[in-house]
């Protein structure tokens, strides 16, 4: 991470007990055992998860796997690494406070449907808008899977669920539609089932600089199977791709599209389901870390090498 | 005044306008004038809120603050975005200043409308200087001292058409400084102070006002002019002078505090204020969040990455903050919670005070979920009881909640320096690598480590909501929940085993000891120096530690007949308030009796009075703990039931439900008079 893109409090360096670094392995990142369901979507996210760590050999104690609240939410104990699962909803705030205090850090959210579009949807509108720098993976299962069946915000019109019996009723959330309009800076959508494409989102997530946040299906295997068939090959479906452009003067480029068009992103997440698949979004509007950091620099740079016992000196000096 | 101690020192007595005296020239150096000694002041400025007499009146207090004096202020906020009447009250003194005066000695009445609801503030004898372009008063009532300047229209010609009658508060502030005998010197330096930052033509403008203030002839229409007495101070600390929020907030900072987060909303926000401009200078930053629940959310995000961090709010957003207060106790992690009450429940009574949040704060969370209390006395303590926090915070590995309230945080007192470079606390994470870490190790206290903190053995901890094992992953083991559940209460234990025991103003055994919290300080003590100067034993303690309680209080209780707790808020059902409820819970004490209110006013010294002369006789016995047993009939009750007669004090406010947010973000700091019932 460029530390000059973030804000940052100096830390202290590592000192006395030092020992040499390893090689970060999968065995070294692997904690528990998942509790998730035989086939439940969830493992394969796990498991790219550890892939991309693994290939991008990340300093293992700056490694932050954090979550709210749902069967998704279970991440982090599943991580060997620094990390918390903390309450239903908050995990974009939380996850805020760790970035931009700590711009050393590599900080992943990982969350499901409810915790993103229902009672988190506040937070990452506001997350999305100061573009915060941090990845948030979405699972997305179109169902309230740990409370063992309820409609979920992301449940179509028509399914049944414990809490409507006879149908969901409500308009669900595009979940694309959302993420483009709250302001993120990087967009994506993949599904469980696609490991490779799941990877190679997450790696482009994590080297944004900003809000990345992705879209994942991952299909719950006990409250809603086959549920994203209709996005997976193998079941007869299809995984249709984003075409993004080479910027090469072809005749074929001025099809493909453009990820830094807006208008484009939201068209794409209009598509009836299932959708494409790939890079929606991306711009590089300064991060809030960014911003901060150039309050933090501008003020250093009034007072020079004051410490903090003679600024806090200074303003009582004021106040006699 | 009301100087229980010194009842005869008067300020301002009724002038006599000998033919001594001539009119006064223009120049400030009048040797004929021979100002009467004063011990203590209490001046109420009463007028608009956009009249600026906030302004005139700090720069009374920070004056007698550079001077070596006591002072307290006292002002009200209109719930009103912009206008309504207000009032700011500033009392002086050259020794011990308590409590900001039950009555005022002179009042400044900007309008008639002022005049007409303060007058009966005004002590007999004292002095009402009024601007006679505005107001008209009853002349007849011999009761006061009559001085009319036609502020309005001298502030005109003294500032040129254009300024309209703005500066009528910095005239105003001349005038008092000629009555005063005020150090002009010091004044136009903080006039500069003030508005040095602005333009130039600000600052003269300003300056011209004071000086066509103070060149009044005001000797003409009254005998006296008056003069602090000079003390010499021993400690030889400056004093500096500041409102409880500013304390507050330069509190966090010096307790380490680098981060936080909030949400706007009165009368908390100016500690955010504060800090959002302050933090930078310090490597640090203050989010204001979408909401209250993000901004707890986020301060428990600078927690994990190994900071000290703040959040706060008033209690409606306190109640929004639960759930992860809940995951702070449960995941052990440092917080430094600020509630700064006020009247509630609901959006209840925005800009007035009340100390009814004291059960939210201690009980307030689903679950077993232990959190420490403190609450700040005074405008310095909010300064040290921010340390004292993040003391317990760091080493209890706990969520710590600050009260303080609607009055201490608009006050401004003047207090010796805090010593910063005894006080200041290390704000940066520790990353030194270790060779292994349990974060819920059984056998201590829990602290974590920061992420990007190197562990030798590979094994990683994590923070859980869930109930979970020593390395933090989860848990349904009966028995681990029973350990980790005695584990995070056991800490609270450990730490009343620590807290100093609260000093006994007065005698240390007696009849009465009055138990106190919170900013009833100033009141409760002057109430208890006045019985003792009537030879009553009667002493007071006041607790800064609320949960945990100090252990050993029970040693000082028992050294009194009879314990009166008395607090701004509800008796509740049971005939007792809140701190009082949980004392007697604490200790069994049947002694234990309440005094409460719910008026949305500070305490005055004579409240106090009258309702323990309700609740004790002083020189009956109170021993007998069965004659206070809350029944309608009983003592207790009639001394809790004080509030209930004047509950129609707040009847004609105009309260704005709703606008205290706009009104907070905007940093306006207006007062509303909600006192015409006296």
């Amino acid at each position: 991470m460029n530390d000059t893109e973030t804000v940052a409090m100096p830390v202290e360096t590592p000192g006395l007990v030092d020992f040499p670094r390893e090689k970060l392995t999968k065995k070294a990142i692997t904690a528990d055992h998942p509790t998730w369901c035989p086939g439940c979507g969830d493992f394969a996210v796990l498991a790219s998860y550890y892939k991309v760590l693994e290939k991008r050999q990340v300093d293992h104690e700056k490694i932050v796997t954090l979550a709210g609240i749902g069967c998704s939410s279970r991440f982090p104990y599943f991580v060997n690494g620094y990390g918390a699962h903390f309450i239903h909803g908050r995990g974009v705030p939380l996850a805020s406070g760790v970035s931009l205090s700590r711009p050393d850090l590599k900080v992943f959210l990982f969350g499901g449907d409810g915790d993103g579009f229902s009672i988190g949807g506040n937070h990452l509108d506001h997350g999305a808008r100061k573009n915060i720098n941090l990845t948030y993976v979405i699972m997305d299962n179109f169902v309230y899977g740990l409370t063992k069946k309820q409609t979920s915000p992301t449940s179509p019109i028509g399914f049944k669920s414990k809490t409507d019996p006879q149908g969901a009723v409500d308009q669900p959330v595009i979940a694309m539609k959302k993420l483009v309009a709250s302001g993120a800076t990087f967009i994506a959508r993949t599904h469980a089932a696609q490991v490779n494409h799941m990877i190679q989102m997450i790696e482009r997530a994590m080297d944004h600089q900003g809000f990345s946040v992705i879209e994942c299906l991952s299909e719950c295997v006990e409250f809603y199977p086959g549920a994203f068939d209709p996005a997976n090959p193998r079941k007869g479906g299809s995984f249709e791709l984003i075409q993004e452009k080479k910027w090469d003067g072809t005749a074929e480029d001025e099809m493909r599209h453009d990820v830094t068009d807006e208008l484009a992103a939201y068209k794409l997440a209009m598509l009836p389901f299932p959708g494409v698949f790939g890079v929606f979004y991306q711009s590089d509007r300064p991060t809030k870390n960014a911003l901060e950091k150039r309050w933090v620099d501008q003020s250093r740079e009034k007072i020079g090498q004051a410490s903090d016992l003679d600024i806090l000196q200074k303003t009582f000096d004021r106040m006699k | 005044m009301g100087d229980p101690v010194n009842p005869d020192v008067t300020a301002v007595q009724r002038a006599e306008l000998p033919n001594g005296e001539r009119a006064a020239t223009q120049t400030p150096e009048r040797a004929d004038l021979r100002p009467e000694s004063i011990q203590d002041a209490v001046i109420r400025l009463a007028g608009n809120s956009q009249d600026g007499i906030q302004t005139a009146g700090a720069f009374l207090a920070r004056l007698a603050g550079r001077s070596d004096q006591e002072v307290m202020t006292y002002m009200t906020i209109p719930a009103t975005i912009s206008g309504g009447p207000s009032i700011f009250q500033v009392r002086i003194g050259s020794g011990e200043v308590l409590s900001p005066g039950d009555e005022a000695d002179f009042l400044v009445a900007f309008y008639q409308h002022s005049y007409q609801d303060h007058v009966s503030f005004l002590k007999e004898g004292g002095v009402l200087l009024y601007d006679s372009d505005n107001v008209e008063p009853n002349l007849e009532d011999k009761r006061y001292v009559y001085v009319g300047v036609p502020v309005t229209g001298l502030t005109v010609e003294a500032l040129g058409g254009t300024a309209k009658d703005k500066g009528k508060n910095i005239f105003v502030l001349g005038l008092i400084a000629k009555i005063f005998h005020l150090d002009v010197e010091k004044l136009v330096a903080l006039i500069k102070e003030k508005f040095g930052g602005k333009d130039e033509s600000i600052v003269n403008t300003a300056i011209m006002a004071f000086t066509a203030g103070y060149a009044y002839p005001v000797g003409n229409l009254l005998s006296k002019l008056y003069q602090f007495e000079k003390i010499e101070k021993s400690g030889g600390r400056a004093q500096i002078t500041m409102d409880g929020n500013q304390a507050l907030a330069y509190g966090l900072i010096a307790a380490g505090v680098r981060f936080g987060a909030g949400y706007p909303i009165t009368p908390w926000s100016s500690v955010m204020e504060i800090l959002r401009r302050e933090l930078p200078k310090y490597g640090g930053t203050f989010v204001q969040a979408e909401d209250e629940l993000a901004s707890v959310s986020i301060a428990l995000g600078f927690s994990l990455a190994g900071y000290l961090p703040v959040t706060g709010s008033a209690g409606p957003g306190i109640s929004l903050k639960t759930e992860a207060i809940g995951w702070a106790s449960m995941a052990e992690m440092p917080l430094i919670v600020v509630n700064v009450q006020r009247g509630g429940p609901s959006t209840g009574l925005p800009t007035n005070v009340e100390q009814s949040d004291l059960y939210q704060a201690i009980f307030g969370g689903h679950g077993d979920s232990p959190r420490v209390v403190l609450a700040a006395k005074t405008v310095e303590d909010c300064f040290y009881i921010a340390i004292e926090a993040g003391r317990i915070a760091r080493k209890y590995s706990t969520p710590v909640f600050i009260l303080s309230d609607g009055s201490l945080a608009t006050r401004i007192e003047a207090f010796d320096e805090p010593n910063l470079a005894e006080l200041m606390q290390e704000a940066k994470p520790d990353l030194t690598p270790r060779e292994t870490h349990k974060p819920y190790a059984l056998e201590r206290t829990t602290h974590h480590l920061a992420p990007g903190t190197r562990i030798r053995d590979g094994k990683y901890p994590l923070l859980s909501g869930l109930e979970h094992d020593e390395m933090g992953h989860p848990t349904g083991s009966p028995k681990m929940h029973m350990a980790m559940t005695a584990k995070r209460r056991n800490k609270l234990r450990e730490l009343a085993k620590e807290l100093p025991l609260p000093d006994v103003y007065g005698h240390d055994e007696g009849d009465v000891l009055l138990v106190g919290w919170g900013s009833t300080y100033g009141p409760i003590h002057d109430a208890v120096k006045q019985l003792r100067s009537r030879g009553e034993k009667v002493s007071a303690i006041h607790l800064r530690h609320l949960h945990p309680l100090p252990d050993g209080l029970e040693n000082i209780f028992a050294r009194f007949k009879s314990i009166v707790v008395i607090e701004m808020n509800d008796q509740g059902v049971y005939g007792f308030g809140q701190l009082a409820t949980v004392l007697r819970a604490r200790f069994c004490e049947p002694k234990i009796q309440s005094l409460t209110k719910t008026d949305g006013l500070t305490f005055r010294v004579k409240e106090i009075l009258n309702g323990l002369g309700q609740a004790h006789s002083p020189n009956g016995s109170k021993s007998n703990g069965a004659s206070v047993t809350p029944e309608p009939s009983s003592p207790t009750r009639a001394a809790a039931s004080v509030s209930a007669e004047r509950d129609h004090a707040m009847d004609n406010t105009p309260n704005q439900p709703g606008t205290e947010a706009i009104l907070a973000s905007s940093g306006t700091n207006e007062s509303r008079d909600t006192e015409k019932e006296r």
